[in-house]
């Protein structure tokens, strides 16, 4: 195997892990905690198919605004919808 | 062999067009992010809602048979990421190969899905097609269309995935498309699916692990 296989097979690997770490904090977290670890392995799972698998890592900065574009309004619809719920 | 380089239309060079290739994709999969995210916002406003409810709806769910799809689309997008290297190398056959293996591991996923969806309906719990329904409250019934139609939004999209992998492929292994040059097609390709699953690694733990 390539470099670049290597790379992509660890980055799998890594994934794989974070799925299993996700699955077992599950069992042991409740609440806030259980949200808040739940939701940041999502996001490094997601950060790890973009940046490798999508391989942002290789393309200029236009790109990967481009990429990202659609989270920042996504932030901007959560945002706006948790003040509605928060202040009830 | 030298690969002349291809450039059309208002391009100056091949670069400027493959970033123009790309960001286009990207702008398509913001449309669909933006669509997902709707499902997501629903997803949150339930929880704020009804806490303890969703809990108990989300317990209920198949932790397991989740667990082992996110599996099964983590590893086909590895398929895809190790194909489109192939593809800017223009290794036709590794293109063909790992596209046809991620398109069966889609295809898999669909049917595990499939079977997750049977158990609901035999439990009662699957929104418009249990009858009789039995849900333990308006709440679990509230998260079962939530479930529903998020996962089937998402399945839809898993379907088209396969469709575009397997069309690639035969386009690549008959030569009707070839690489490198043509390789922004496998790219833009493989930037969906890998999209579809960065939905779905969303879509475990709000749906399946909500504690």
């Amino acid at each position: 195997m390539s470099a670049v296989q290597w790379r992509l097979a660890g980055v799998w690997g890594a994934l794989v892990a974070l799925l299993s770490l996700t699955v077992g904090a599950s069992f042991l977290l409740t609440g806030a905690a259980s949200i808040v670890v739940s939701l940041g392995i999502a996001f490094a799972k997601a950060a790890l198919i973009f940046w490798f698998f999508m391989q942002l890592r290789g393309e200029h900065g236009l790109i990967r605004v481009f990429a990202v574009g659609a989270s920042v309004w996504l932030l901007i619809l959560f945002g706006l919808a948790s003040i509605d719920y928060a202040t009830r | 062999m030298t690969e002349q380089a291809y450039v059309s239309g208002p391009y100056v060079d091949a670069e400027q067009q493959r970033a123009a290739g790309l960001m286009g994709m990207y702008v398509f999969l913001g449309s669909e992010i933006m669509l997902f995210g709707g499902l997501f916002a629903a997803a949150l406003v339930i929880r704020v809602l009804y806490p303890h409810e969703v809990v108990e709806a989300s317990k209920a769910l198949h932790i397991w048979i989740g667990a082992i799809n996110t599996a099964v689309l983590l590893t086909s997008s590895l398929a895809v990421a190790v194909a489109v290297h192939a593809a800017r190398q223009g290794q036709r056959r590794t293109v063909v190969m790992l596209f046809a293996i991620a398109a069966v591991l889609g295809v898999a996923f669909l049917a595990i899905k499939a079977f997750e969806y049977s158990r609901e309906y035999a439990d009662g719990v699957l929104p418009g097609f249990s009858d009789p329904a039995r849900f333990t409250g308006n709440v679990e019934h509230l998260f079962m269309n939530l479930y529903l139609i998020a996962t089937a939004l998402h399945a839809l999209h898993v379907t088209v995935g396969v469709a575009l992998l397997s069309g690639v492929a035969t386009f690549v292994g008959t030569e009707r498309l070839l690489l490198p040059r043509r390789s922004i097609v496998v790219e833009n390709t493989g930037l969906y699916w890998h999209l579809v699953d960065a939905i779905w690694v969303f879509l475990y733990p709000v749906l399946y692990l909500a504690r």
